[in-house]
């Protein structure tokens, strides 16, 4: 029994020792070609976790006395987390050594929140999830600082911390008065008590827990830490930032609503529309003033954290189906649009203004056209992929009776649609003396090609996940 | 079906050629389809059908109302690549940009899949845009922001209505959504009661999207900028088949699925579509700019249009999609009329014009004919779908079409002016005297479009041949729905009598 439990973390120990083996191995020699041996050899482990995952070496069920689980659930969301956290990896490369950031411990702190991540997607109790959670942030708060000689950098890692600490406050204050009123921390326990009972002590936690995690979904309006990290921190922080925590959040948040809280469906349906109706108005509202391409897709990742976060409140099957097949296309599109910042970034202040975009149909005419495909895509147009994705979401909704949600939602994704048209716009429409110049390696172009071909490519049948996506959903309701 | 190749070719005179013969080759198989059309068969024709993702099927097909506006899309194309031969900046993205539009405009009318149909209605706003936006005129930013807002605005809402259909019918089919009968109980949504319930509602929605796009007033107000920023492709295609789209719709989704609710709002359409004729050719009469004038007109036509299909009468109906094809036939001439002129004198105003029929002989005879066709003269194809329109809605509504005729005057009073200040009085203005006539290749645009107002003006029924089965079928489909529904409520209401006899 005990051995079934350390198989079933496997993967975890796997990481820990990688990482502590990596850690002493970069300390004890400080050299340039030990810290990029580091780098690489960390994007192996994440592929080679990534294989032990699809081997099925790691059983499934549920261990520790019912506080951590492994079902297709979570097995879906972590091959998702490695292979995605692997490729920011790939395509921070030249970012990082052109910010003379190229050190061991970025690729260390990256996998060491990777491995926070990957607790809490399979954790099964309130204890187990706090720890993941931590575990995620803390690297997240060093990698925001990661640019030590940058005054905003600083600031930014210190605004995250002081933010980050508080919505863990939260957090942990609502975990125990939900332990107060129910008497466990396990979701199936919790779930038992709330057939039972149903007091305001109950609504008063989830809206603490709730709370602490709309910090971490950073959807509105516990939203203001989210620009001005995104602007402070260094570019690759940023793409992983924007990316792979989120997912990880919301898995995490599904599985708490679903198995602990799922006989108190009325507690939270409201809380959810509302917090993700607020996040595609304000987040699609406040990116058309942007004027800094990092700060406008902050933005733009609140509002699509809204549009996630509907699938979430259905609190059905089909809605979680909904949300991850969303996240899935929302993350493969953010990598391929960073693609494109990383590499216009340079050491000029100003490179990342949406200025810089102007006029670059007729310098790299077939980048153009990609990234243009990229952000119809993200604005929601047919027929590109992101268009099927909020279409999932919204059928959901409505099958779940929240019409009233979608038609607000819909407006909302109409005045996002103007911010993504604007770049559109400088891509196309603008003329500029200096045209820009976009430099980009060949593995990050194979990148951003996968990217913009995935969402026209994509629709004509979504290569199949759309099966392991919805086995997957509904493994959590069992 | 039918989709455009991209090409690659960087020689301008190839691209050009390139997209000529695919426009042409596509009109010479829709041709085959014309032929091999079955006039007697209700349902779709030609389908084929294959499974896409989850619930969604890529299911295309054709019938008597939808084929008529394949053909005008087809046999268009063509001549929009010849309108456009003088382009000369970025001619490879310009002749993807309508090709790629050509494809999405021959989906739409050919999808029997809903969210297929939503997915070629929406994705054609994208080129258009990129068609405004680059080689549009000197506002042309704002106009194709506003043009593309405006209508995706509308068309979303269409976008829950047709997931709430879908969520309730459980097929995305349209052939099975024509069978379903949406219920029509009164529903109460924030304290009002809404009289046809859910079917009101969705026909709204489905409204909204095809309003804007026809457009009705009030909601016209993207079109003249969006015309007069157009390059003369663009404004032809927009004018000729972009807005067909918003009648096709009327008739395919808020007369077929939503009869009910149809009846209900027949008072409120006609009232808008008279507004419509009479404001915008009043607005028309005092235009300053050609295209915008055009514009205008367009709206006034499009007021017959809707006109004609919710007067819910076979002539009617039949009168508005033929208005349509004839609309779409002389707008696109008069349209590329303007960018004839606007080529020689870079000018679209028409205090600028006068006596140009001394140096332009054979323009001002073919601009003639167009006129008069705009008009609604007898023997052109636009007095056949006008008449066709008014002679149904006259029927069932009487006093609407009163008030419409006088729209039919106006026509005639804002077009001749327009003709006569450009064409007559003396040739003063410097810049006009060296003008040339007409080049072979705008005469091959415009024999095409002759030919065509003067045989439909003169043989209507063969337009007729192919709308009149599926009309029927949609007209006895809405009786059926009608009379069923009202069975029902009746025996609801019986059943609620004699559950109160018994208690």
């Amino acid at each position: 029994m005990y051995l079934q439990n350390f198989l079933a973390i496997g993967l975890e120990i796997y990481l820990v020792f990688y990482l502590l083996f990596a850690l002493s191995f970069g300390v004890f020699y400080q050299t340039e070609k030990v810290n990029r041996i580091i780098f690489f050899t960390s994007i192996c482990a994440l592929l080679i976790g990534t294989v032990i995952l699809l081997s099925s070496f790691v059983p499934s069920g549920n261990f520790f006395s019912g506080g951590f689980v492994n079902d297709s659930f979570s097995n879906l969301i972590k091959i998702i987390i490695l292979l995605i956290t692997s490729s920011t990896l790939i395509v921070s490369y030249r970012s990082l050594i052109s910010n003379k950031i190229m050190v061991f411990e970025f690729p260390i702190l990256i996998l060491c929140s990777t491995l926070g991540m990957l607790i809490m997607v399979s954790s099964n109790d309130l204890l187990i999830l706090f720890v993941g959670l931590e575990l995620q942030a803390l690297p997240l708060y060093v990698l925001s600082a990661f640019k030590r000689k940058s005054l905003r950098s600083s600031e930014a890692g210190l605004k995250f911390f002081v933010l980050g600490a508080l919505s863990s406050g939260l957090l942990l204050y609502g975990c125990s008065l939900i332990y107060g009123a129910t008497g466990s921390i396990k979701f199936i326990e919790i779930s038992n008590a709330l057939v039972i009972s149903n007091s305001w002590v109950l609504l008063l936690g989830l809206g603490f827990i709730l709370s602490g995690l709309a910090f971490k979904l950073s959807v509105v309006p516990f939203h203001m830490w989210v620009p001005d990290v995104y602007e402070g921190s260094p570019t690759p922080t940023t793409l992983f930032l924007a990316t792979v925590p989120k997912i990880a959040a919301l898995a995490m948040t599904c599985r708490l609503l679903t198995s602990g809280f799922d006989n108190f469906i009325n507690g939270w349906q409201q809380i959810l529309c509302i917090l993700a109706l607020f996040s595609i108005l304000f987040g699609s509202l406040a990116a058309i003033a942007q004027k800094n391409l990092k700060r406008l897709l902050a933005y733009s990742s609140i509002s699509h954290m809204g549009f996630a976060m509907i699938g979430l409140a259905t609190g059905t099957p089909e809605g979680i189906n909904a949300l991850v097949s969303y996240m899935i296309i929302y993350l493969i599109m953010t990598v391929g649009v960073f693609c494109v910042v990383l590499s216009m970034e340079n050491s000029d202040h100003n490179s990342l203004n949406i200025q810089g975009l102007l006029g670059l149909s007729e310098v790299k005419p077939n980048l153009a056209i990609l990234i243009t495909f990229l952000l119809c895509s993200m604005a929601g147009l047919p027929p590109f992929l992101g268009f099927f994705a909020k279409y999932y979401v919204f059928v959901a909704a409505v099958e779940a009776g929240l019409v009233g949600v979608v038609v607000l939602a819909v407006i909302g994704s109409v005045i996002g649609s103007f911010y993504y048209l604007r770049l559109v716009y400088f891509i196309y429409f603008g003329k500029s003396e200096s045209p820009p110049h976009i430099k980009m390696s060949n593995i990050e172009y194979y990148i951003f090609l996968f990217a913009s071909l995935f969402v026209i490519v994509g629709t004509f049948g979504f290569f199949g996940i759309e099966e392991v996506v919805s086995s997957a959903a509904k493994s959590l309701f069992r | 079906m039918i989709f455009g190749n991209e090409h690659k070719s960087e020689s301008i005179q190839n691209i050009k050629i390139i997209a000529l013969v695919t426009t042409s080759a596509t009109f010479l198989i829709s041709l085959t389809c014309l032929f091999q059309f079955d006039f007697d068969l209700e349902g779709f024709q030609f389908l084929e059908d294959r499974k896409w993702v989850s619930t969604m099927r890529y299911k295309l097909g054709v019938d008597g109302i939808s084929l008529p506006f394949v053909m005008l899309t087809t046999f268009l194309m063509p001549l929009v690549i010849v309108a456009s031969w003088d382009i000369e900046y970025r001619v490879k993205d310009y002749m993807v940009a309508f090709l790629i539009l050509e494809s999405l405009m021959i989906g739409v009318f050919c999808a029997l899949d809903i969210i297929l149909f939503y997915i070629f209605f929406e994705a054609g706003l994208i080129p258009m845009f990129i068609i405004i936006g680059i080689w549009g005129g000197k506002d042309r930013i704002y106009a194709t922001f506003k043009f593309f807002l405006y209508t995706l605005l509308g068309s979303i809402l269409m976008l829950v209505a047709i997931i709430y259909l879908i969520n309730m019918v459980g097929s995305s089919d349209i052939e099975k959504l024509f069978q379903y009968i949406v219920p029509s109980n009164v529903v109460d949504v924030f304290g009002f009661s809404v009289s046809g319930g859910t079917q009101t509602l969705l026909w709204l929605a489905f409204f909204a999207s095809f309003a804007v796009k026809m457009p009705m007033w009030p909601f016209h107000t993207w079109l003249p900028d969006a015309h007069v920023q157009a390059p003369t492709g663009g404004s032809m295609v927009l004018a000729a088949i972009l807005l067909k789209m918003g009648g096709y719709g009327f008739i395919r989704f808020n007369l077929s699925i939503l009869p009910e609710a149809s009846i209900i709002m027949q008072d409120f359409i006609l009232f808008l579509s008279v507004i419509a004729i009479i404001y915008a050719s009043l607005v028309a009469l005092v235009q300053e700019d050609m295209k915008k004038l055009i514009a205008y007109s367009s709206v006034a036509h499009m007021g017959f249009v809707t006109m004609g299909i919710f007067s819910m009468d076979h002539h009617g109906i039949d009168g508005a999609i033929f208005q349509m094809i004839s609309h779409g036939i002389i707008s696109a001439a008069l349209f590329f009329g303007v960018g004839v002129m606007y080529v020689r004198t870079k000018t679209r105003l028409i205090s600028d014009y006068g006596g140009l029929v001394i140096r332009m002989p054979n323009f001002a005879l073919i601009l003639m004919i167009f006129t008069m066709a705009n008009i609604g003269l007898p023997g052109t194809s636009g007095f056949v779908g006008e008449f066709l329109s008014l002679l149904g809605a006259f029927k069932t509504k009487p006093w609407y079409v009163a008030f419409a005729l006088i729209g039919v005057i106006l026509s005639a009073a804002y077009a001749l002016p327009l003709y006569k200040k450009i064409m007559f009085g003396d040739l003063l203005k410097e810049n006009l005297k060296p003008l040339s006539d007409i080049s072979f290749a705008e005469k091959v645009v415009f024999i095409p479009l002759i030919i065509a107002t003067i045989a439909f003006g003169i043989f209507p029924y063969f337009i007729f041949e192919f709308t009149d089965t599926s009309v029927g079928a949609i007209l006895n489909n809405m009786e059926n729905a009608v009379i069923i529904s009202q069975t029902n409520i009746e025996e609801t209401i019986l059943k609620v009598f004699s559950s109160r006899e018994d208690g």
